[in-house]
């Protein structure tokens, strides 16, 4: 009877895959020669396809995104006057050279000759200073769509290749909130079909299920190598890996070391830094965490690069502060080693602020980010050492946002915070106390006036103590235990052996104009 | 014609109140829609004015009854994330709806004759060997099934590429072969379950008196059991169908995720976790429809085979 039932399932199985073959190859013909049928697929020479764990905005008009991972898909398609390099430059690009007068408050840019945006109309003065002052609108008391454009006293066309941008105060790292797309001023339709000056056009969308892009023939820069890009959406991790395994899928960033340990030959795994600060973020105003010691003895019971080790593979940088490495010029290296595991220390601080049975603590994650949740359970056994009492709470991403983020309402969490521009102030100005981003309540009067300076020293323009007072700002955090410090996570991308080219970047963005068949 | 009126008002009845448990359901957890869309970009002040904006500030009931009159006059309303909440189902709910479909037929495809065979042929050792192989089958859940399925015919034999479902209007046939995969999935363990089923209802049917003395009268047993035990033991097995059909509707969910499948269960699933209470709630009216008229249809056919169900309710 079982051999019959399994003859019958393998009978009707071959039945369909006889009738089902034609549709296969046909489907084939249409979609450039990928073969359906080979033993290791190969990836069409100037066409692939891309992993995304989530759908883009509902809008992708880039002066409306919120989310990271629309922004990190659509990097391909839109461009500023000045564009981020792989390095953490800045290098002109809709402009071709740009002036600062000596007092930091007069920007002059030259436009490139021969930009033209997707739609083939060339860029104007007009289009450059609609873009910006859209993004510094500040009326009727919005808040400017870029923050940092409350800066701006005026945006000038002096004459029909030149842009003048003037600031009400010399602000040193103003150029970095001038990767802001510059967009068409008279089209309409930008959240539904984008159009930029970069190197990848937007084609089409089919919401919850894929983006396609195709190489802009008409960049101004160094064309891409591939003429087709196709970002397909699995919210499924698993299934993501078994799309690479079958070909459907060719490059996939953000694996974590499970997954990419699954892929075998066909593919090599680069890796990178997610740049962003994950740590155990403790809200500073509850009980008993509003005590220094208490947070110091946090520290001490943890052993970073046991997180590392554990819940990342190894592939995890070390942090001791909110700032990340790829912020080369303000990173402070030397507190990252401020707190080393130390139990007794730890078991004393604890005795010290009355708790010397240690006490519960609630860590609430995100459920969706598996690489928190892994490194919260490595926190729970750590924390068990000193008498902590831990306990994880997983919530989904929209939970998160509202009860720990905007409400505060928690005790602590594991997550990454990251920057969204290439300035200091993204990951320092958190902190200040009552700024509506700082969700840990961290209260510090000390902090808040070197912030303070630090904004009137790049106000005059002096970057050597910038630098000097963005470090100062990191040695507080980690001399106040703002938070338990733990890593820049390691970001695994998966690219199909036979194509190469792929380059991180210091923020979050996934560059496909470097990437060829090689 | 009652019998019509009063199926109709408890389809109604039904769906209305599967509509008001979703709705209810999400005042009860946290996060809301607009914390989701503003994300880490979220401040209190930012999050007033949108909620405000999408009128969420409004009391429970109003949304309710907001959200329900638009419905009503065809009128889904508009996504949280992106577009009319009818131009999203129009696109995914043909192929939730193939490959229900499909996993449907191919339940009854397999489960029919194997069931009938199970019961004709009931020697003991093979009785022992259909037991196990079928607990074992219905054991299985399908999302682990779609990863054996497309460990073994993607990845090892490249029969389809699995994340690469072509859409249906790109290539239907393809679509097609695509979705056979996890329709087997989910079809598997229905199979095993309707097969115990109908073997169980036929064997009690056939200990019952009218069939000993039909047999003692000379019939051969065969006879006996498609010409009277088998029209018999249908109406049971017509309900348990109907069940099938939304366990496959619900294992479909599940299923969409292991294969990437465009349909409507992974919008659900990223719905419920964007807070859109609009497309979740239509998706929810749909598969609740869909399982109603599911349980109405094997009613209408239960009452053909047999007229005196019918008789008895009129």
């Amino acid at each position: 009877m079982k051999q019959r039932i399994l003859a019958g399932f393998l009978a009707t199985l071959l039945c369909a895959a006889l009738s089902g073959c034609g549709g296969g190859s046909s489907a084939s013909g249409s979609t450039g020669g990928q073969s359906t049928g080979g033993n290791s697929p190969v990836p069409a020479a100037d066409s692939i396809t891309v992993g995304i764990s989530q759908d883009l905005d509902e809008s992708l008009d880039p002066h409306l995104t919120v989310s990271a991972g629309t922004r990190e898909v659509m990097f391909n398609v839109f461009e500023g006057l000045v564009k981020p390099t792989p390095d953490g430059d800045l290098i002109d690009a809709v402009a071709s050279h740009h002036e600062v007068s000596a007092d930091g408050t007069v920007y002059t840019f030259t436009l490139r000759e021969g930009v033209t945006f997707h739609n083939g109309a060339a860029v104007s003065v007009d289009d450059v200073v609609w873009s910006i002052e859209r993004c510094a609108d500040a009326d009727e008391g919005k808040s400017p769509l870029v923050e940092a454009f409350s800066a701006i006293q005026s945006v000038k066309a002096t004459d029909e290749k030149t842009v003048v941008i003037t600031l009400n105060t010399a602000e040193s790292e103003f150029l970095a909130s001038l990767t802001t797309a510059i967009l068409p001023k008279d089209y309409d339709a930008q959240a539904t079909a984008p159009v930029g000056t970069g190197p990848f056009k937007f084609i089409s969308r089919v919401a919850g299920d894929s983006i396609a892009l195709e190489r802009f023939d008409g960049y101004w820069g160094e064309k891409p190598a591939l003429k087709n890009v196709t970002f397909k959406i699995f919210e499924s991790g698993d299934a993501m890996v078994l799309a690479l395994q079958s070909g459907a899928l060719d490059l996939c960033a953000h694996l974590t070391p499970t997954q990419a340990a699954q892929l075998g030959d066909g593919f090599q795994v680069l890796n990178g830094t997610m740049n962003l600060v994950q740590a155990l973020y403790l809200n500073n105003a509850v009980k008993p965490l509003d005590d220094l010691r208490v947070r110091q003895a946090l520290c001490y019971a943890v052993d970073k690069q046991q997180v590392i080790d554990l819940a990342g593979d190894g592939t995890g940088k070390p942090l001791g502060s909110s700032m990340y490495p790829a912020f080369a010029k303000y990173f402070d290296d030397s507190v990252t080693d401020y707190y080393t595991q130390n139990l007794e220390k730890a078991k004393t601080l604890l005795a010290e602020a009355g708790y010397p049975n240690g006490f519960d603590l609630t860590i609430t994650v995100p459920s969706n980010y598996q690489p928190h949740v892994d490194t919260a359970q490595v926190l729970v056994e750590q924390l068990k050492a000193v008498g902590v009492n831990a306990k994880i709470e997983l919530v989904d991403w929209s939970t998160w946002v509202s009860r720990v983020y905007t409400d505060r309402n928690y005790q602590s969490t594991v997550v990454g915070v990251d920057a969204s521009s290439m300035t200091g102030r993204a990951m320092l100005e958190r902190f200040t106390s009552g700024y509506g981003k700082n969700f840990v309540n961290y209260a510090n009067a000390e902090y808040d006036a070197l912030f303070k300076q630090a904004q009137l020293v790049s106000g005059a323009g002096d970057d050597a103590e910038l630098v000097n007072l963005y470090k100062q700002l990191q040695e507080n955090l980690a001399a106040n235990a703002a938070n338990v410090y733990l890593q820049d996570l390691g970001d695994l991308v998966a690219v199909r052996a036979g194509l190469d080219g792929y380059r991180f970047y210091p923020i979050y963005v996934m560059d496909l104009s470097g990437v060829k068949a090689g | 014609m009652k019998y019509a009126a009063k199926k109709l008002a408890a389809l109604l009845a039904t769906m209305l109140a599967v509509s008001f448990l979703a709705f209810a359901a999400f005042q009860v957890v946290a996060g809301d829609p607009a914390t989701d869309r503003l994300g880490t970009e979220a401040t209190p002040q930012r999050v007033a004015e949108l909620r405000h904006e999408m009128g969420l500030d409004r009391p429970f009931l109003v949304q309710y009854g907001s959200w329900l009159g638009g419905f009503v006059t065809g009128d889904p309303g508009q996504s949280y994330s992106g577009g009319p909440v009818a131009d999203l189902l129009s696109a995914r709910l043909p192929v939730t709806l193939t490959l229900s479909l499909m996993a449907f037929a191919l339940t009854l495809a397999l489960a029919l004759p194997l069931g009938l065979r199970s019961v004709r042929r009931g020697g003991r050792l093979e009785g022992a060997v259909n037991t196990v192989a079928n607990q074992f089958l219905m054991a299985l859940p399908p999302f682990f099934t779609g990863i054996l399925l497309t460990w073994l015919f993607s990845i090892l034999l490249h029969w389809f590429r699995h994340g690469a479902f072509p859409g249906f209007g790109a290539d239907v046939g393809g679509s097609l072969w695509y979705l056979l995969f996890p329709a087997v999935a989910l079809a598997i363990p229905r199979v095993a379950q309707t097969v115990r089923m109908l073997r169980s209802t036929v064997l009690a049917e056939m200990d019952k008196d009218y069939v000993r003395t039909a047999i003692a009268r000379g019939n051969d047993r065969s006879g006996v059991l498609y010409r009277h035990v088998l029209k018999n033991s249908l109406v049971p097995v017509v309900t348990f169908l109907a069940q099938t059909m939304a366990e496959i509707v619900a294992g479909s969910i599940v299923v969409e995720q292991v294969f990437n499948l465009p349909g409507l269960g992974r919008l659900l699933l990223t719905s419920i976790s964007g807070r859109d209470y609009p497309t979740v709630q239509a998706i929810v009216v749909i598969l609740a429809l869909w399982v109603v008229l599911a349980n109405t249809a094997a009613d209408l056919i239960n009452r053909f085979i047999d007229p005196r169900l019918g008789g008895a309710r009129t």
